[in-house]
């Protein structure tokens, strides 16, 4: 048996796989069926400090090759993370470490995000600043700008004694600097990456854009290869400790993240193309190349390209 | 022929014919092989205004039929839509009922659950099995496919409506009760309102039988993925592992009967 069971951020998980943010993560007791599937840990979907709407239907659609969504993360807000899904997760203990994803359009708001979410004890605090589906809203996410991803970096790492990770953008001509500049502002590590685009698909039929955001992010099979080289030039610029997620959908897309850079790997839409138990068989996957290729602790191969 | 691919792409149909049910309920009908079978549900996209899930009322393999309430904004959008215009659907979604020769059946019906309820009996019948309709509403007037139904051979209907109107006066679930004196039923299939649902859930386990309940969830993707349609506490999605669910798995969940979640994921008791 090939060891699986990895450290993140001082934070141990069973086995490198997460459930990436967004996919499944309504609530605690869907938090906890992705982790009786198999998950090493699991990550919400984004947290805001109000209710948000999110955008009208058609919010995603999938194809053999691509997933599209603008789901525009429709949340109740902190108060329901307060009220309903931490008290949930951890009743009876936690079955997996959960990772708080949060989110704001204002930097101020990050800050008050994670002050209140802290007290939730997360065992992660996961600060998305790359959405690419509310660019509407709230303008070029904060990770598209150096200046910006520091400062918001920086007044959460002020607010919180929990580890926190930075959710990059691919959308960037250099993801390393942005990386960069959050390491100096005291994140302990990223997740990487967050949709790539946005991009557009139109039904010829109906002359719409299928998305009723227009705009979407992509995600599946196609990104691999962008968030396979965003992971590893992350880790170059910084070293720091990364949750490789883009693509991934087997347990060699798994090992291929990992030797990038990646500690852990986050899977969203391997859910479209696997369903939840997609995650078990991922794991099963991954020990059986372990296995196969001599690896006695998957913690070798991390970086090993490097 | 669609091959089976991961597309879910939505397919630009044309409506054929919509037909007038009552003064809030419309059939659209659709040529198009969507290849549903009874108990599952698409996404219907009203271009420029929003999607939403319905139950196939009927699916013969070359047309389909919706039948839809007008309730909010979505659906009073698409009552504003005439035969020849396009929408758009993703589907088939979801689990199916089955049914078997012999099968001596009973559907019960509450509101719009006599559409989906209706493709039931045609495939029941169609599979050899004896069908007992219940189908309920508050008033005459808000009975929905009576006619479609007497229509079928080894149907045998039964109305009930709160005001006495047209009927037995009282609930459906009543009528269940009484027949289960007469008949011993292998087989219990319901689509309507949660509580009458649970209710029906409630009485087949007395008489022995593990209904099989159409349940709606605040529904997005249809797929499995979004996660807005996942049931306390097992935590998973209807939209994959349902419509079609059994009471006996349902009984279980504190949520079924109790509460549903809106497009943000907050708590609505019923
Ligand atoms: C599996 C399934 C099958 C359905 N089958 C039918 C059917 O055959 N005929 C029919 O008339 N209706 C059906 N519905 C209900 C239908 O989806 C809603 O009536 C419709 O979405 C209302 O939208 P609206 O904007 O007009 O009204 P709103 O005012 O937005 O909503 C009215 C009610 O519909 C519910 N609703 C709204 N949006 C959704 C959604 N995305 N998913 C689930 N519920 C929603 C709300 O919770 C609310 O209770 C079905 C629902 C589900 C989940
Ligand atoms: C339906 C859907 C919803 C998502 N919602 C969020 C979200 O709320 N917050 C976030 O940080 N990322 C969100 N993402 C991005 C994913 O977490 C992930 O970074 C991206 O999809 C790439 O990974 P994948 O190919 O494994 O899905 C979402 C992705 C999808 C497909
Ligand atoms: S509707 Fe998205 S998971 Fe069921």
């Amino acid at each position: 048996m090939s060891k699986l069971e990895i450290d993140f951020c001082g934070v141990k998980f069973r086995n490198p796989t997460v459930l990436a943010s967004g996919v499944l993560g309504v609530t605690a007791s869907s938090l906890k069926n992705v982790v009786k599937n198999g998950a090493g840990g699991v990550t919400t979907k984004s947290i805001w400090l109000k209710e948000h709407a999110g955008h009208k239907s058609p919010v995603m659609f999938g194809t053999d090759h691509y997933f599209m969504n603008a789901v525009g993360l429709s949340d109740a807000g902190i108060e329901k993370a307060e009220k309903e899904t931490f008290p949930e997760y951890s009743k009876g203990g936690r079955p997996a470490p959960i990772i708080a994803n949060i989110v704001a359009g204002k930097i101020a708001d990050f800050g008050k995000l994670a002050e209140r979410v802290s007290k939730l004890d997360p065992d992660i605090i996961e600060v998305n600043i790359s959405c690419p589906n509310v660019e509407d809203e709230l303008g070029k996410p904060f990770a598209c700008s150096v200046v910006d991803a520091a400062a918001v970096t920086k007044l959460v790492r002020s607010k919180t004694k929990k580890p926190v990770i930075v959710k990059l953008s691919p959308n960037v001509s250099n993801i390393g600097e942005i990386a960069k500049a959050c390491a100096g502002a005291g994140a302990d590590g990223f997740c990487a990456i967050n949709t790539v685009g946005p991009g557009m698909a139109i039904d010829i039929n109906l002359r719409k854009s299928i998305l009723s955001n227009r705009v979407g992010g992509l995600s599946g099979p196609a990104i691999k290869p962008v968030a396979v080289r965003c992971v590893y030039d992350i880790y170059k610029a910084t070293g720091l400790p990364i949750i490789g997620t883009g693509g991934i959908l087997t347990g060699e897309d798994a090992i291929e993240m990992m030797m990038a850079g990646a500690r852990l790997v986050g899977m969203g839409t391997m859910v479209y193309y696997r369903e939840v138990e997609g995650f078990g068989k991922v794991v099963s996957e991954m020990e059986e190349w372990c296995r196969k290729n001599g690896v006695k602790n998957v913690e070798e191969i991390v970086a090993c390209i490097s | 022929m669609k091959i089976q691919t991961f597309d879910t792409r939505p397919v630009a149909l044309t409506i054929k014919k919509i037909v007038r049910e009552n003064e809030n309920t419309n059939t659209y009908v659709f040529d198009y092989p969507l290849g549903a079978r009874s108990g599952q549900f698409v996404m219907l996209w009203i271009p420029g205004v929003d999607e939403k899930p319905f139950s196939v009322a009927y699916d013969n393999g070359t047309e389909f039929w919706l039948t839809i309430c007008r309730v909010g904004p979505a659906t009073k959008e698409l009552f504003k839509l005439k035969e020849g215009d396009k929408v758009g659907v993703r589907g088939p979604f979801g689990t199916n009922y089955e049914f078997k020769k012999g099968d001596k059946v009973a559907l019960v019906a509450g509101g719009y659950g006599a559409a989906p309820m209706y493709f039931c009996a045609h495939e029941a019948v169609k599979a050899g099995a004896e069908v007992d309709f219940i189908v309920g509403a508050r008033s005459e007037d808000l009975l929905l496919f009576t006619h479609k139904v007497s229509g079928l051979s080894d149907v045998d209907l039964h109305i009930a409506t709160d005001d006495g109107s047209c009927g037995f006066k009282g609930y459906t679930t009543q009528v269940l009760e009484k027949l289960f004196k007469k008949k011993k039923f292998n087989k219990v299939c319901t689509c309507g309102p949660e509580i009458m649902e649970k209710f029906v859930g409630e009485i087949a386990e007395k008489h022995g039988v593990d209904a099989e309940i159409s349940v709606e969830k605040y529904m997005k993707c249809g797929f499995g993925v979004c996660g807005q349609c996942v049931i306390d506490d097992s935590g998973e999605p209807i939209c994959k592992k349902g419509c079609v669910m059994k009471y006996s798995y349902l009984k279980r969940m504190p949520e079924f009967g109790k509460y549903h979640r809106d497009a943000q994921g907050k708590k609505h008791n019923f």
